[in-house]
Formats: structure tokens, C-alpha cells, sequence
């Protein structure tokens, strides 16, 4: 029975290491000032406050950044949706030469290390005069998330019977009609999920938002904003932990709503896995 | 409910008695917009990084265009370069200290996971989906909170242990303590994801090998030696593969926390890469250092697209 013991200490210990930075942030993100500047930090509140909040929202041009983060990462999962969408039937439902070679493409694009690619979508974006527009951030991040959606609705779309599909088409839909009708309300789940977790690349992208958008300082996003906090606030930390939760809050939600949806779509309805 | 087919459409006409030409034809305009869009947005910058990497250019080429041909000058230039072989070491160093320590520390989550009971496995679950919910920027914020020097949490508590020299301790400007810090925050990020795929994978292994090793007298360890590596052994290779490369290409986070400083300290290939170009200028060193990235890397993923593909082929 030591043997329990020991495991459930260990176990305690890998979810206090796993959560307390988050823990950390959140918490000094509600703590009254005064307890931040404390030689002895308090490990719960005394008192809640929004001050760092208020800090936060009402910092120089934070509305603008929240809304260009949340612009881009829209558009672009929208974008890789439609078009995702249009390759994965191609290649869950039709047969056709080539087609084992578009997968290898797009299993290799997926993987492409990005990291490598900020000097030549640099020149290309100056090239072209897309250097500091929204518009350019939004194609990379379309690119970026693109073979990973084509993947996952592949999976999704495999999943639900063609049969369904060829019963409509018996009954009369043709091909878009039966696509529409009856397999696009089976994919709901797919199509949710898989947009979701675009836009959590989309949102957290830091390289490429810090790379493209230079002179206009009101078109940078979130997370080159907050890599950027000691400008803003100094060795403000409250108003920073405050500022990091706000960022954090719609991804949470999402892993939040996914944990439910992902089982929903994988069990619910005519969907089998 | 089914709407009647409407003849009018093009589409329609081919309905039932053209499937074939249909078929021949639909699939390719399904995936024109996809290979469009990766033409233009990657295998062309992948192509123009090659391309700058073999001219002269510079700001001035930036700006007025009419890049020369440089032939094997920079990678020349470049690979007698001392500081280029000291980055790379330290990118391989880097490297392998973080996928090792994500490789054990997640095998003993996942190992650990298995072994729990209902409550506590959910609480471990649950935490390590906080952190792994957690953005990388979130994530560089709070690390660089935490270990600041006046009034971080960490020196606070390596004081009440009784290690009264960290009192106000600058840890990002020693170039050790600064790598450190970073290879905690990688591995912290990354265990979670590693931890969730390994014990994912460790729920498929038949429990009767298992009985049937305990039968025969084998311990925890060595049940784990003979039984689960081996069996999970592509799903190992697999993970450490994904791990090379997002340590290998990290850049995020070295860039927010310490810029590649001090000094050189935690200067890795991606960062190296991207400090030539966007402070030097020198748009064409900088391609060649990730152009010798992207190969370094295609070792890591010839193995993991060799993986994949047996995997395909299976299904």
C-alpha cells in the first residue's frame, strides 16, 4: 500500500508543477497590489481586485490588437474551412490519379517548419506591398492551419457512411444537393472542431504577427503586444498576469467546449468512428 | 424532402450518365484552391529562400530589388564561420537535453496515469490539458514573472529553503541559467501533449500481457522493458520524432525571453537565422542558415513521414 501512497504524492506533485504557472498568473492577475509588491508573496488572495483588469483593457490601443487577433484568426480559418473542405471530399470520397500523391503533399505541408520561412515571407510580403497589412498575416495563417484541416475533415468526412450519401442521391439530391443535405449536418461536429483548433494556431501565432506587422503599430496582434508588456506597463505585473489570462480566456474556453464536442462527433448520431 | 435535380446546372446534367467524365473531372477542381494556395504560400517562399540563398542581398536588394547570383559564397561564407558551428552545436545540445527530458518525464506521466485511481488520474488529466491549453506567449509571460529577480516566486522560494544567495538573483543575465529557464519552459509546454499521446497508446496494450508477465514473476520495470516499450516502440520513435522538431525550430520562446542573450547564450539555428536577417541585413546569410536548418530537420521527418506512410498504407 506505500506503493499507492507514493503514487498518488507523485501524481499530486505532476499537477501542482503542471498547474501552478497558470495558477501563478491568474492569481496575481486578482491580487490587490500590494500583495504583488509583497516581500512575501501570498499564495491566495486576501482580497480580490479587477484594478489589473482595468489596467489591462484601458492599456493604449489593447481593443485594437484583441480585434485584430480575432479578424485574423476568423478569416483564416474560414478561408482553410472552405477550401479544406473542397480537398478532403476529393480525397475521402472520390477516386482519382494522383490522389495518393496529393496526400503525401499534404502530410509533408503539414509539417513544414515554419520558422524557416520568415526571411523569404518577408521579401515576398515587401515585394508584393503586403508588409504591414492584416491581409498577408491572415493568407500565412490560412496556410499554416490549411493541411492540418484538410487532414482532420478527411477523418471526419471518412467517418460518415457513403451509404447515407448514395441513399439521397437515390432519392434524388444530386451530388452537392446529398453533400449539403445529409452529410455536411454529420460533419457539424468535424467542421467545429477542427476550426477551433485552427483558430488556436491562428490566435497564438507569434513569429510571423511580429515579423510582417512593423511600422503600423495599431495592426500588430495580441501576442506581439503581450511579448512587448514591459513597454507597456513596466514592471506592472498584475496589469501583465491580467493581460496574459485575458489572452488565454478564449483558448480555455475552446479546449473547454471541445472535450465535449470531440466525443459528441465521434459518438453521436449516424457517425461511427 | 429532396429538392428535384435542377437540369439547368452543369453539374446536374452530368448527374447519373456522365459520372465518369465526371469523375475525372470534379476531384481536380476540388483541390485546385489547395494546391493554388500552397504553390504561392509555401512552395514558392521555400523556393525563394533557396534563391536569396544563393544571391547577394541585402538591404539595399530589399529595397531596389536586382539581387545578384552569388553562387556558393554565403553557404562558404557561412560554413567557415565558427559562430555558425558553435550555434549549431548548441542547437543540438538544446535539443537533446529537452526532447530526453520530455521523452522520461512524459513516459513516467503516462506510466504514472495508468497506475492511478479514477480521481486522481482525472486530476493529473485535467491538469496537464491546462497546460497544454496554455499559449506559448501566455506561458513566456508568467516564466519570466516567476523568475524575476526582485520579486519572483521561485528566488523567493530557493531562499526559504535556505539558499540565501538567490535574494534578488538576476537569472537572465547569466547565459546557463538563462538556457535553463528556457529548456523548463519547453518541457513544460511539451510534456503534456507527449504525456496525453504515450498514455493514450499505453490504454491500447492488451492488460493479459501484462497478467501474464506479473504471472511469470516480472516487476513493474521490467514489464515496462519487455512488454510496453516494444510494443509502443513506433509510438516512442513517433513522439520523439514530432519533439525533435518543434525543440529543434522553437523560436518563440527564446526570442520573448531572452532575444538569443545574454550575449550568445541561448542563440539557436532559427534564432541565429532570423537575428542575421532582421538586424545584420543579411537576408541572404540568413536564408542559408535556414535552408542547413531545414535539412538538418528533414532527418527527423524522413523518419516520422517513413511512420506515417506505413500507417497509410495500413489503412
Amino acid at each position: 500500500m506505500t506503493g499507492r501512497v507514493a503514487r498518488n504524492v507523485l501524481a499530486l506533485l505532476v499537477f501542482v508543477v503542471s498547474v501552478f504557472p497558470v495558477y501563478w498568473m491568474v492569481l496575481t492577475a486578482v491580487k490587490p497590489a500590494r500583495e504583488i509588491q509583497a516581500e512575501t508573496p501570498t499564495f491566495w488572495p486576501s482580497a480580490l481586485t479587477l484594478d489589473h483588469f482595468n489596467a489591462a483593457v484601458h492599456a493604449q490601443g489593447f481593443w485594437y490588437f484583441w480585434r485584430n487577433s480575432l479578424l485574423v484568426a476568423c478569416v483564416a480559418v474560414l478561408l482553410s474551412l472552405v477550401v479544406a473542405l473542397l480537398a478532403a471530399y476529393a480525397v475521402a470520397r472520390l477516386r482519382w490519379k494522383g490522389r495518393r500523391g496529393f496526400i503525401l503533399m499534404v502530410f509533408i505541408a503539414q509539417m513544414t517548419p515554419w520558422e524557416a520561412l520568415l526571411i523569404p515571407m518577408y521579401v515576398i510580403a515587401r515585394d508584393t506591398g503586403m508588409l504591414d497589412t492584416l491581409s498577408m498575416l491572415t493568407l500565412v495563417y490560412f496556410m499554416i492551419t490549411l493541411p492540418f484541416t484538410i487532414v482532420t475533415l478527411r477523418n471526419f468526412l471518412a467517418a460518415v457512411p457513403v451509404e447515407l450519401e448514395e441513399a439521397a442521391q437515390v432519392d434524388g439530391c444530386d451530388r452537392p444537393a446529398a453533400f449539403r443535405r445529409v452529410v455536411l449536418p454529420l460533419l457539424a461536429p468535424g467542421l467545429l472542431t477542427t476550426s477551433l483548433f485552427g483558430f488556436i494556431t491562428a490566435w497564438n501565432e507569434f513569429a510571423f504577427a511580429n515579423l510582417l506587422i512593423i511600422k503600423d503599430q495599431d495592426d500588430r496582434t495580441l501576442p506581439v503586444w503581450l511579448s512587448s508588456f514591459s513597454n507597456t506597463f513596466g514592471t506592472d505585473w498584475g496589469a501583465t498576469m491580467a493581460a496574459s489570462t485575458l489572452f488565454m480566456l478564449p483558448v480555455l474556453a475552446i479546449f473547454l467546449v471541445l472535450q465535449r464536442k470531440v466525443t459528441a462527433g465521434i459518438t453521436g448520431g449516424a457517425v461511427k468512428a | 424532402m429532396a429538392p428535384p435535380v435542377r437540369r439547368s446546372s452543369g453539374r446536374a446534367a452530368a448527374a447519373q450518365g456522365g459520372a465518369r467524365r465526371r469523375r475525372t473531372f470534379w476531384p481536380y477542381l476540388l483541390i485546385a484552391p489547395t494546391l493554388l494556395a500552397t504553390a504561392y504560400l509555401l512552395v514558392y517562399p521555400l523556393l525563394r529562400n533557396v534563391i536569396i540563398s544563393f544571391q547577394h542581398f541585402g538591404l539595399a536588394q530589399l529595397i531596389r530589388g536586382g539581387a545578384g547570383f552569388a553562387g556558393f559564397a554565403n553557404y562558404g561564407a557561412v560554413l567557415s564561420d565558427p559562430e555558425f558551428w558553435s550555434v549549431t552545436r548548441r542547437t543540438l545540445l538544446f535539443t537533446a537535453v529537452n526532447v530526453g527530458l520530455i521523452m522520461v518525464l512524459s513516459t513516467v506521466v503516462a506510466l504514472l496515469v495508468m497506475r492511478l485511481g479514477r480521481v486522481m488520474r482525472l486530476v493529473v488529466l485535467g491538469g496537464l490539458v491546462l497546460t497544454w491549453a496554455t499559449p506559448m506567449i501566455a506561458a513566456t509571460t508568467v516564466f519570466q514573472w516567476m523568475f524575476s529577480s526582485q520579486l519572483g516566486v521561485v528566488n523567493w522560494v530557493l531562499v526559504r529553503l535556505g539558499f540565501a544567495s538567490f535574494r534578488g538573483h538576476a537569472w537572465f543575465a547569466d547565459g546557463p541559467q538563462t538556457f535553463a529557464i528556457l529548456v523548463a519552459l519547453i518541457v513544460w509546454q511539451s510534456v503534456p501533449f507527449a504525456a496525453l499521446t504515450l498514455y493514450a497508446a499505453m490504454t491500447t496494450v492488451p492488460h493479459e500481457l501484462y497478467e501474464a508477465a506479473r504471472i511469470d514473476g516480472a516487476g513493474g520495470l521490467r514489464s515496462f522493458r519487455s512488454i510496453t516499450f516494444p510494443v509502443l516502440r513506433p509510438m516512442f520513435g513517433l513522439v520523439t520524432c514530432l519533439e525533435v522538431i518543434w525543440v529543434g525550430k522553437a523560436f518563440v520562446q527564446i526570442w520573448v525571453i531572452s532575444g538569443g542573450g545574454p550575449g550568445r547564450a541561448t542563440t539557436t539555428l532559427p534564432v541565429y537565422a532570423y537575428q542575421v536577417a532582421q538586424s545584420l541585413h543579411r537576408y541572404d546569410v540568413g536564408a542559408v542558415v535556414s535552408v542547413l536548418m531545414v535539412l538538418l530537420l528533414v532527418f527527423a521527418l524522413l523518419f516520422y513521414f517513413r511512420h506515417m506512410f506505413r500507417e497509410e498504407a495500413a489503412a
